[in-house]
This record gives C-alpha cells, structure tokens and sequence, in this order.
C-alpha cells in the first residue's frame, strides 16, 4: 500500500499543475455569485476547448480520439488539481463527456463515433439528457416517449414529454430514450437515440427551482423526426444503453465539482467569534465537524480503493454507490450546520456577506444531489442486493408486456 | 499510488482467521466467561506459536519485524472474531511503548518474551475519569519507586508487567513495573465487556525502572496514534463480522410470509452498515499507512481512521442486536459479545471527544489565511 504518488505521477501532477496554472484561472466562475447560464456554458465550452488542444480534455480516452491516452491514476491526479480551481465543469459539459461519449463508444458504430466524439471533447457539441419522465425517474424502465419507425423516410417519429432535462434549454443535442415496442416487458422495448435538439418538435420550457435557478426543464417532444442513422445500438437494446451511461455517470461522480471541503466549514467556524473564544470551541460544533471531516477523508481513501481495483481491470460494481450516498448526505448535514453556525446571521444576511449565500445555495442543491443520479433510497437498495446479496423487491411489473401494465 | 493490501497481507489475514475461527468460537467464548477465565491461555500460545505476537517486533528482538499494517491485518481478525486475548494490552500499547522509550538493554530484555508470548504486559495509563493527561496523572516515580493508583487497566489481571504513565520529576515518564511483588496490589473491577477485565493497579512503592530512551512526552502521542490505528482495524473486524451476522440471519428469518432480508426497512439499515464499515476501513488503510511511513500525518489520519471506526462498530453493533429480534437479547445468540466490546473499544484510549479534539489540532493553519467568505462576513 502507498499513498503516495509513483515518480511517474509525480511528474504528471508537475507538469498537469503547471499547466492548469497558466491555463485555468481566465475560466474560473466568480465566487457567490451565479453568472448568465449562456455565459457559464460559453465559458464551459472555451474551457474544454482548451483543455483538449493540450490532450486535457480526457485523461483516459485514447489520443486517436482526441484524449490523452492516460491511466486512471493520471485521470485522478488531474481531476485533484483541477479541482482547485471553480471552473465551469457543469452537466454541460459533463453529460457529454461522462455519459454520451462512452455510450456512443461502447454501442455506436464508427462512423458515429468519429461524428460525435471529437466535437464534443472539443466544446463543439453540448449534451444533455433526456431520461427522466413525469412518471419514470427511479423506475426509468416505465417511460412512455414513444419512437415509431417511418421505414420510407428510415426515420423514427418520437412523440412524448422529458422532464428535469438539465440545460436542454442552451445544448446542442440530447441522448434520448424512449419505447420502440410496447407489446414486451418494460425493460425490452427501448432504444437509445441521439437527437439534435433544434430538430423541428422539440419544445424546451425552462422549470423554476427552489433554488432560484432555472437550469433544469421541461421538454415536450412532438413529432420529432430522428434519422435511424442517429440511433445508437440496436433497436431494442437501449437498456443496455442507458446503463452503460448510467454507470459513467456514478463513476464520475464526486471528486467533481467546486464544492466547499470541510476544512472550509472548520476553518470558518474557527473565525467565527463566540462567547466562549469562537465556534469551533463549542464542543457540540467541533465533534460534528471533526466527524464530517473524518468521513470525508475516510470517503477519499474509499474512492482511491476503488480507482485501484479499476486500474487492475477489476469492476467495483455497486460498492460505487457508497460515495454519492454519503457525500450528498455530508453536504446538506454540513451546509445546514454551517448556516447554525453563523446563529441568526444564518437566516438573514447582510448586503456586503457573500458566504451565507454559498450556505444556502449549498444547502438547498443538497437536496438534489439525495435525488439525482439514483435517490439514496435507490442506493441502498442496490448496495443491500448487489453487494449484500439480499433480496431484489417484490415486483408485479417484471414480465408482463408494458401495453399490459 | 496503491490503495490495497498485498497479497502476502491478504494471507496473512487469511491465516489469522482461519485460527481464529476454529479456536476462539462463540461457543468457547461463553465457557471462557462461565468459568470466568479472563483470557484465552492456549490460543494465545497459538498465536505466539505462528509468529502473531511478534509480527510487528523488531527481527533483532525476536520478531517478525513487520509493518504496522501486517499488524493491522492481525488486529482486524481479532476484532472479527472478538478474542479474548490480550493483544491490544501487550503488543499494540505495552510492546509498542518498550519498541519508542526503551533503552537497547530494555528492548532486548523485555521484547523477545513479549513476542514469545512467555509474558503478558498491560498497559496502565488511566486513572478513572479524569483521565490521563494535563495534570490528571498523579502516579510518581522516585528514587525508582512507584506510588499511585491506575485505573481501569484493561488485562491487569494476566499481565506480568505494566508500563506505567507516571509522573517522573514534573514530566510525564513511562514506567516499567513487574507485577508480582509486594508493592503491587490488584483490584478486579467489573467490567462491561465480560471478555476483557479491567484492574485497578495500587502501587505503592513498587520497584520500577524508567523507559529512558526516549522522553515520554516526545513518544506519547505518537503510541497512542498508532495504537487508535490498530484500534480502528479492531473496530473494522468487529463491525463487519456484526455486518454479515446480521444479513445471515435476516436472509434465513421468515416473517409475514417472506425473508426478513427482503423488507427494505433492514435492507437500508445494512446498506448503511456497510458504507460505514468501508469508510472506516478505508480511513484505517491511510492511518496505517501513515504510521508506517513515518510522515507528520499520522496524527489527523489515526483521529479520522479512530473517528469512523467508532462510529461504524457503534452502528453495526446495534443494529445487529436489532435485526435479530428478541433472540439477539440472548446470552445464547451472538451479537452481545461486539455490543459489549464495541464500547469497551470506543472507550479506551479516548473517546470521540478527545480524537475530535487531536484532529481538529492536527488540520492545517485554521486561524491563519483566512478564507475569501469569512473576510467579507
Ligand atoms: C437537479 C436535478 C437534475 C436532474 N437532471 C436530469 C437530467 O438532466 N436528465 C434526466 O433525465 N433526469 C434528470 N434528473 C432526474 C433524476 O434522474 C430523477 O429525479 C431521479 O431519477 C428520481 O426520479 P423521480 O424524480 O421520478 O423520483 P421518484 O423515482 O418518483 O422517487 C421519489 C422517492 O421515492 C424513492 N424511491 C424510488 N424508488 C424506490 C424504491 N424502489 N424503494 C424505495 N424508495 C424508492 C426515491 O428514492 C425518492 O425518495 C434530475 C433531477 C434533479 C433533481
């Protein structure tokens, strides 16, 4: 067991830090305050852009796709030291890059490969995700978007409504799933598609968050023509599909993202000033915090077992889940702490006070984060069955035929 | 970077469970407390015997000479199968403080028995609730005489020596005392884990000789640092064999018709065992590693591994008890065995409180470059 970097990623991580330092900072978003969502994406765009031109853009793919052709270990160390800086790494760019390429690359054919891959490592092409229905989010199986082939066009015909399409509103195109055969199970009749999102059709209605943002949506889809040449894998085999892109999408969670580290909130604390001497002092204050700074390590070291177990071509499987249950926990439990930390301030802040609006933004996008990309209920069910090898739930829709349901 | 053990650690685990599993069975638990035994004498030869003892010893003292996270594997095997051992007392903490304070001469005159397994040392730090440092260590030694009260002393019972913290000459000093003479008296105290009996230890007198190598104050924390490590892997082995208890049960246990493994009330419960146990092994992995490393961040990483390690056997403890229903309430069942250790670990050498307070010491300049948002607030 070592910790520490190998010379080799020694080296990558000078070089990678040199790099991002002369790079990086002329992208970073301001702190506290939310910019334009079409500027954060121009920026998300010009970033990636960047990135890519100097083999950045992905440390894993391979260069004859526009990556770097790098291991796992690089992967991580680069994601460490670019996460030191607030760049615009959104679901704009990270639908793209962590769900549509390795989709494409695993069941597209080559021709489709070679038309997405490259513009999207290049900022050229941003995606997002059109999955979750009205009445299929956890049970994403049970969607209803229908796709019905015109064999004289070689077209399909997509009728339905998306929902929680996050930044459908400024993308380019979509990865959409959707029923090509009603008269199988649910999990049978899908396919997986891609679709250009200014396709006559499409109508995309921005949703109101309690957030205050507007980055997520409605997205009504009518008539939709997608050439059969935009479908990807088999008719019938978008299952699959959407697994392997929804297994990205856990493997790249965490270790993402700008959020604030509990060094932040202990460091904050211990500037706060209380009767007795600061915050920090109160023991109540200091066990919560030392605890979350402890799983947060301790949630560190899990995921670096778990990048050598991928490094050794061993698959870790739903274990996975551990990190996204626990750290959106963490984070609402620590963002609500923080704002009891600032006492009243923590209710109502004063006009030159930028922290508490970070507080609050993060404690209210917590409760996103429990929900997204697999509900913790959802989690735990897979940890205790998958893992466990307890048993699956009772289930009265498994074999029946979905126009039977 | 490498996060894993190596195979050579995996089959030395392996070795340690597979004795552990024949011998130290639930079944010879019980009679050991039925015959109020308080250790398990011939498996502790056992281990002696396969080189357990002295793994982590020093090869010139009659040890192994292997690292601490050899050590580790050893500790969460125990801790799996809740021996009635002495290992924490003897070589965690007692061996491991002769190892940093002790002269050459004390080294070799002590450690090759403590790896032998011909004597049992106890470790005497506390002294009841006012805990062991500041002021709170009234113990002297002068004139190589020891004079004070220890208490509890987990092992005090079998031990043959004690390494004493003790006060020598206004600093803080660690003693080494033999126990059977006439200065020494033994109290037995009940002790909520029946597996582990706690003393108290009355000196008074007693012939004593420092461990002179080393300051105390300079070797203190860092013995007690590693020993939370191994105490963390303890705590780990504890709460995975509570885990997999508790799973076994639910999958053969049918209620209203079905596997109670089925309902996802105790599904969720164990899905949140689980991710607490691979988090503190995880946290564990790195603070055992930092011990063995040697670098200055053995302290935040021993209260971080200590930290989730109590908060995972805690859980699992408990719960184990409550998927099992009123059988769990059983002398007869299993569960009571970690329920009680899980405590008498998450007790020893601190509690929360204390390795809070280690780590938060322990974090980078808090109070110094303050943060863009505290500036402005
Ligand atoms: C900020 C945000 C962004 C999103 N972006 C996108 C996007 O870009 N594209 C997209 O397609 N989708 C997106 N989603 C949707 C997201 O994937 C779904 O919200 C998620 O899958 C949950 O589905 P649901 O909302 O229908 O809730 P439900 O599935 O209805 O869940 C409601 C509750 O029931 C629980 N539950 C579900 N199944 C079980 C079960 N078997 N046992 C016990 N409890 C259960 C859940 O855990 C949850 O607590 C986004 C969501 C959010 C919040």
């Amino acid at each position: 067991m070592d910790f520490k970097d190998t010379p080799e990623e020694a080296a990558f991580r000078t070089t990678a830090r040199a790099w991002l330092a002369a790079n990086a900072p002329e992208f970073e978003l301001p702190a506290g305050v939310h910019i334009e969502d079409a500027e954060e994406i121009r920026l998300g765009r010009a970033w990636l852009a960047r990135k890519t031109a100097n083999r950045y853009g992905s440390i894993l793919l391979p260069e004859t796709y526009g990556g770097r052709g790098g291991t796992i270990m690089e992967a991580v160390v680069f994601a460490e030291e670019e996460g030191r800086y607030r760049l615009p790494r959104g679901a704009y760019v990270g639908i793209g890059i962590g769900m549509a390429i390795p989709t494409i690359l695993k069941h597209g054919r080559s021709d489709q490969v070679e038309r997405f891959v490259g513009p999207t490592l290049r900022g050229e092409m941003t995606w997002c995700q059109l999955f979750s229905e009205p009445s299929a989010g956890s049970d994403l199986a049970g969607l209803r978007t229908r796709a019905v082939k015109d064999d004289a066009a070689d077209e399909w015909v997509v009728n339905g409504q998306k929902v929680w399409s996050s930044w459908a509103h400024l993308t380019d195109w979509g990865v959409l799933i959707a029923r090509t055969d009603v008269s199988v199970p649910k999990h049978k009749g899908l396919t997986f598609f891609v679709v250009d999102m200014k396709t006559p059709g499409i109508q995309v209605r921005p949703i109101r968050q309690i957030s205050g943002l507007k980055d997520f949506n409605e997205t009504f889809l009518t008539d939709v023509r997608i050439p059969d040449t935009n479908r990807i894998g088999a008719v019938g085999e978008g299952w699959a599909c959407a697994m392997t892109l929804l297994t990205g999408e856990r493997l790249g969670q965490g270790g993402e993202g700008k959020d604030r580290g509990i060094i932040d909130l202990i460091r904050f604390a211990a500037q706060t000033p209380r009767a007795e001497a600061t915050a920090l002092d109160n023991s109540a204050v200091r066990l919560a915090l030392a605890g979350a700074y402890a799983e947060e390590q301790a949630e560190k070291h899990f995921q670096a077992r778990l990048r050598t177990m991928i490094s050794r071509g061993e698959n870790p499987g739903a274990a996975a889940s551990i990190v996204k249950l626990i750290y959106s926990n963490r984070y609402q439990k620590t963002s609500g702490l923080a704002m009891e930390i600032r006492e009243m301030a923590g209710i109502a802040h004063a006009p030159d006070d930028t922290f508490t609006p970070e507080l609050w933004y993060d404690y209210i996008w917590s409760t996103a984060l429990r929900i997204a990309g697999g509900a913790d209920e959802v989690l735990r069910n897979q940890i205790a069955e998958r893992v466990l090898g307890m048993p699956g739930e009772v289930r009265t829709d498994k074999n029946v035929a979905f126009d039977k349901l | 970077m490498n996060f894993d053990l190596s195979d050579e650690q995996k089959m030395l685990g392996e070795q340690a469970r597979g004795l552990l599993s024949a011998r130290s069975t639930f079944d010879r638990l019980r009679a050991l407390i039925d015959a109020g035994f308080e250790w398990d004498e011939p498996l502790w030869r056992e281990l002696a015997e396969m080189g357990f003892l002295g793994a982590a010893i020093p090869e010139v003292h009659g040890g192994l000479g292997m690292s601490e996270l050899d050590l580790a594997v050893i500790s969460q095997e125990l801790g799996r199968a809740n021996a009635a051992l002495p290992f924490f007392s003897s070589i965690v903490l007692a061996a491991d403080a002769i190892r940093l304070a002790g002269s050459d001469a004390q080294q070799s005159e002590w450690l090759p028995k403590l790896a032998r397994g011909e004597i049992v040392a106890c470790f005497a730090y506390a002294e009841g609730s006012a805990g062991w440092t500041g002021g709170a260590v009234k113990a002297r030694l002068a004139n190589a005489r020891l004079i004070g009260t220890k208490t509890p002393v987990a092992d005090g019972g079998v031990a043959d020596i004690a390494v004493v913290l003790t006060e020598v000459g206004g600093e803080p000093g660690l003693a080494l005392v033999r126990l059977d003479q006439p200065g020494v008296t033994r109290v037995k105290l009940a002790s909520f884990d029946q597996l582990r009996a706690h003393y108290s230890l009355i000196f008074d007198g007693a012939a004593a000789e420092v461990l002179d190598a080393q300051p105390a104050r300079e070797v203190l924390d860092q013995l007690f640092d590693r020993a939370a490590v191994q105490a963390a892997f303890e705590g780990v082995g504890g709460a995975e064999a509570c885990l997999y208890m508790a799973r076994d049960y639910a999958m053969e246990r049918q209620i209203f018709g079905r596997s109670l493994a089925g309902y996802q009330a105790i599904k969720h419960k164990l899905a949140d065992v689980y991710a607490g146990v691979e988090l503190a092994r995880s946290a564990a992995f790195y603070g055992a590693w930092a011990a063995a490393d040697g670098g200055n961040e053995l302290p935040a990483a021993a209260a971080a591994a200590r930290l989730q390690a109590i908060d995972a056997f805690e859980r699992a403890a408990r719960e184990n008890i409550q998927v099992h229903g009123g059988i769990g309430y059983t002398f007869e069942a299993n569960c009571h065995f970690y329920y009680r250790r899980e405590r008498t670990l998450a007790l020893s050498l601190g509690g929360r409180e204390r390795w809070a307070d280690r780590l938060i010491a322990h974090l980078p300049d808090l109070r110094s470059e303050a943060p863009d948002h505290a500036k402005a607030a």
